[in-house]
């Protein structure tokens, strides 16, 4: 076998393994949460007979460990059980939900990647002089400032002040595409403003780095253009640390925008784990921290897959 | 002058002015009061306009939420009920019975027979007309422990139904003069038989069908064509978006994206006023915020200590920096004026670090700290409200230590377990079911571990009692005991506030909940 494909394989077995390490830990977790769940599901005005009936039909009373086996074999047949609190299908209610998680984070992503990597080249070409300062400065600005005041920031400006576009940025199915776009461009101005200077900064770093080798120089010699220098001989050999960075932050986009999600009151997957943490909804929060892990999993060794592909030596071994 | 008057009758109309401020404003201009009061009522009932998309923006929705009116435990669920509900009775803003399901309401002598006569042609959403039967199924789902319905503890007390015909008879175990009030709970939502096939399919026969059910996110609603009742429901569609966090609530009301809010911060409260397009509402309500006590438990075994703490809290100070204003103060019984059959004698009990020293002397207390335990979650500023409290008290020489808990668990773990802690109460809609909730000794909330067998007497005694005045006596001598003996530290009444744009027209305040009691979508309309 091709000695990539062997380190692919090995990196995908290995990210199984640890999804499964991380599903005893989070069941683990929600077991210790306190408090009781019934009562967190019929709050404050539960009488003890309603408490000690829903008890009884959400199966509390079963060991933790028959409740863990359970669950993982539902899991591996598809099954995502059914919610406590509403008894729905937890399958069909999360399917829409990182759907439009999703479809934020896609755009958020769309925009921010390809900016950040320019910004990052135009930096790296300008260093220290003023478009690099404008740019760090800028970036890193926005990227200080918690996300949740850019977020009210963006809001009074835009939405309140002139109206330009909608505070609430509510989907739903059966909406257009163009409605959606109109919807979410708060969120995404936000997110693209929070992950920006990351990956910006970290391209110009890594860039600076390859500008220092020898082969640089000699195609300085050549007498290329500094941008074609950057973006043939440098960009290529920088590709490694960017991409890790890149899906850090797309990771972020996915599982990380709780807060922004419930200032632009977006039905994404965040509120969805928060409303059903706080009423001790065990199925859905066990069902989205698995997803949560699956996608930071996931975009990880599809990091290391790429920079793996991006490495010569790897990809012609000896 | 004529101007002047139109303006404000333009004013009552559009909902800026109150009765009481047009009366009075009014009558400066020599308009007879009787005359202005006439005015106002035709002004503030201008003809309703049909038609319109009505929208409300709400705290108080979670994901996890259920079309099942049995579980139904928080702000949205109830809008979301009452719009595709019909009730068998109903309460006014004004505090009467409010005849819906039913036409007619009769009791016997000592109010252990009630009769409600079930109006005709009333449909649901699925074309099925509502019965008697149907009525009845809805009660027995609710008193079905398996139901784990939060209406449990207010059927219990039927010990027979049955339907005959139009008319459900209801016998009672023990005499309840306030039955139709309990049966205006927010859960008791008349479904087809009861709801006992499917609980959470939402067809019943309110003013609106669902439409979109999208808990935590939004729920929508479309006119029902057959609706009984045409003074209310006046938009065409309406809808409840759940935007739990404040900034963005207030935000949408402002750029016009919903046309009303819930619980608006009091700290904002007046900044919002000077949004145009937006008028801020403050409804006093029947809420309130208190610390409770366990009078079983030592220290607060001892009344002159309990008493003490009583008379330690600032309560003037904590209505105005806690509720920015907008609310009123407590006297340590659970009842306001919101109520009926209030009783406006009782004496206020006022801040006095002297009165509060001398029985903290008298209670004989060690001088170790008191632990008061709060959590921001207890209720808005609740460890604000505890840091005032901890001040005052020290004035008058009483050591109080704050322990925080996480808001996580806090009234599974604190509320209730703890001896001395901050809570809140959302108020019922008569005395008789605030006082059997929370201050008889039997009561599974009963958080003070209040237990007085003169109270105890004295509630039963009022419940089956049908002459208002000799009701209105006996909650004035309970009033008097809570307030003197209980565990409870009732420092303030908050109001409901809340941000209406202009061009809703219709409003009123409703003691009885939030946003109307949860019905200004239905009862409003738009200009």
């Amino acid at each position: 076998m091709h000695p990539v494909l062997t380190l692919v394989v090995q990196r995908i077995a290995l990210g199984l393994l640890l999804l499964l390490a991380v599903s005893a830990v989070i069941f683990l977790g929600v077991a210790a949460l306190p408090g009781d769940t019934a009562q967190a599901i019929l709050g404050q005005s539960a009488t003890p007979q309603a408490l000690a009936n829903l008890r009884i039909e959400m199966g509390l009373d079963q060991p933790a460990l028959t409740r863990y086996f359970n669950w993982l074999g539902g899991i591996l047949t598809g099954d995502l059980g059914t919610s406590l609190s509403n008894r729905t299908d937890i399958a069909a209610a999360i399917s829409q939900r990182l759907g439009n998680t999703l479809f934020l984070a896609g755009w958020a992503a769309v925009i921010s990647v390809p900016l950040a990597i320019l910004l990052g080249l135009v930096a790296a070409r300008y260093n220290g002089r003023w478009p690099d300062k404008l740019i760090s400065g800028v970036t890193l600005s926005t990227i200080s400032l918690p996300e949740f005041v850019v977020g009210y920031i963006v809001l009074y400006f835009l939405a309140v002040k002139w109206q330009l576009f909608p505070s609430v940025a509510m989907v739903f199915p059966g909406m257009g595409m163009m409605e959606r776009l109109n919807a979410v461009i708060l969120p995404v101005i936000v997110l693209v403003l929070v992950v920006l200077a990351h990956m910006m900064r970290m391209t110009r770093a890594a860039i600076l780095n390859v500008m220092q080798s020898a082969y640089i120089e000699t195609a300085e010699l050549k007498g290329l253009s500094p941008m074609q220098v950057i973006w043939r001989h440098a960009f290529p050999n920088a590709i490694a640390p960017v991409v890790n960075v890149v899906m850090l932050n797309l990771a972020y986009l996915v599982v990380g925008v709780v807060v922004v999600e419930v200032v632009f009151v977006y039905p994404g997957m965040g509120q969805y784990l928060v409303d059903h943490v706080a009423k001790r909804d065990l199925p859905v929060v066990q069902a989205v921290g698995l997803i949560f892990a699956a996608v930071y999993i996931g975009l990880n060794i599809m990091a290391d897959v790429i920079s793996i592909l991006a490495n010569p030596r790897l990809r012609h071994p000896k | 002058m004529t101007d002047q008057l139109d303006r404000m009758i333009a004013a009552a109309k559009a909902g800026r002015m109150s009765r009481r401020e047009f009366v009075g404003r009014t009558t400066a201009l020599g308009v007879s009061a009787g005359l202005a009061s006439a005015l106002f009522t035709k002004a503030a009932h201008a003809q309703p306009k049909k038609g319109g998309f009505i929208k409300m923006g709400m705290q108080g929705g979670e994901s996890t939420n259920s079309l099942d009116p049995a579980l139904a435990a928080s702000e949205v669920p109830f809008a979301v009920n009452y719009t595709w509900g019909e009730m068998l009775v109903d309460v006014s803003a004004t505090g009467e019975v409010v005849m819906r399901i039913a036409e007619e309401v009769s009791a016997n002598s000592d109010a252990t027979e009630w009769k409600f006569k079930i109006r005709r042609g009333v449909e649901f959403h699925n074309g099925k007309t509502v019965t008697a039967e149907d009525v009845v199924a809805t009660l027995r789902r609710h008193t079905d422990e398996k139901s784990q319905s939060g209406a449990l503890g207010i059927v219990q007390g039927i010990s027979e139904m049955s339907a005959d015909g139009d008319m459900v008879t209801l016998k009672l175990a023990s005499g309840n003069a306030d039955l139709p009030f309990l049966l205006a709970d927010y859960h008791l939502v008349i479904q087809p038989n009861g709801g006992i096939d499917n609980p959470t399919e939402g067809i019943g026969a309110g003013p609106y069908k669902v439409v979109v059910h999208e808990p935590g996110i939004r729920h929508g609603f479309e006119k029902f064509a057959n609706y009984f009742d045409d003074t209310i429901g006046h938009a065409d569609q309406t809808e409840i978006l759940v935007i739990n966090d404040g900034t963005a609530r207030t935000s949408a009301v402002q750029s016009g994206q919903v046309h009303m809010i819930n619980r608006v911060d009091p700290k904002i409260a007046e900044l919002l006023k000077r949004a145009p397009g937006v008028q801020v509402k403050a409804v006093p309500g029947r809420g309130h915020y208190v610390f409770i006590m366990h009078v079983d438990k030592a220290p607060f075994d001892n009344n002159d200590l309990r008493m003490a703490l009583k008379l330690a809290v600032n309560r003037q100070e904590m209505v105005d920096k806690i509720l920015g204003g907008l609310g009123s103060i407590g006297n340590d019984f659970p009842i306001n004026g919101a109520y009926p059959l209030f009783d406006d004698s009782i004496p206020q009990r006022e801040y006095d670090a002297v009165a509060a020293a001398d029985h903290y002397q008298k209670s004989g207390h060690d001088g170790s700290p008191i632990i008061l335990r709060v959590a921001q979650g207890a209720f808005p500023g609740a460890v604000e409200a505890a840091q005032l409290f901890q001040q005052s008290a020290a004035a008058a020489g009483i050591p109080l230590e704050i322990k925080r808990e996480p808001d996580d668990g806090y009234w599974s773990n604190v509320w209730n377990v703890e001896p001395f802690c901050a809570s809140y109460w959302g108020g019922r809609p008569v005395q008789d079911q605030m006082y059997s909730t929370a201050y008889l000794s039997t009561a599974d909330w009963n958080d003070t571990k209040f237990k007085n067998a003169r109270f105890d007497e004295l509630l039963l005694a009022a419940r089956a009692e049908l002459n208002n005045d000799i009701r209105k006596a006996t909650y004035a001598e309970m009033a008097n005991i809570v307030r003197d003996e209980g565990g409870l530290i009732l420092p303030m009444f908050n109001d409901f506030v809340e941000a209406v744009r202009d061009e809703v027209q219709g409003w009123e305040e409703d003691p009885n909940g939030e946003l109307m009691n949860g019905r200004a979508h239905v009862k409003c309309w738009l200009a």
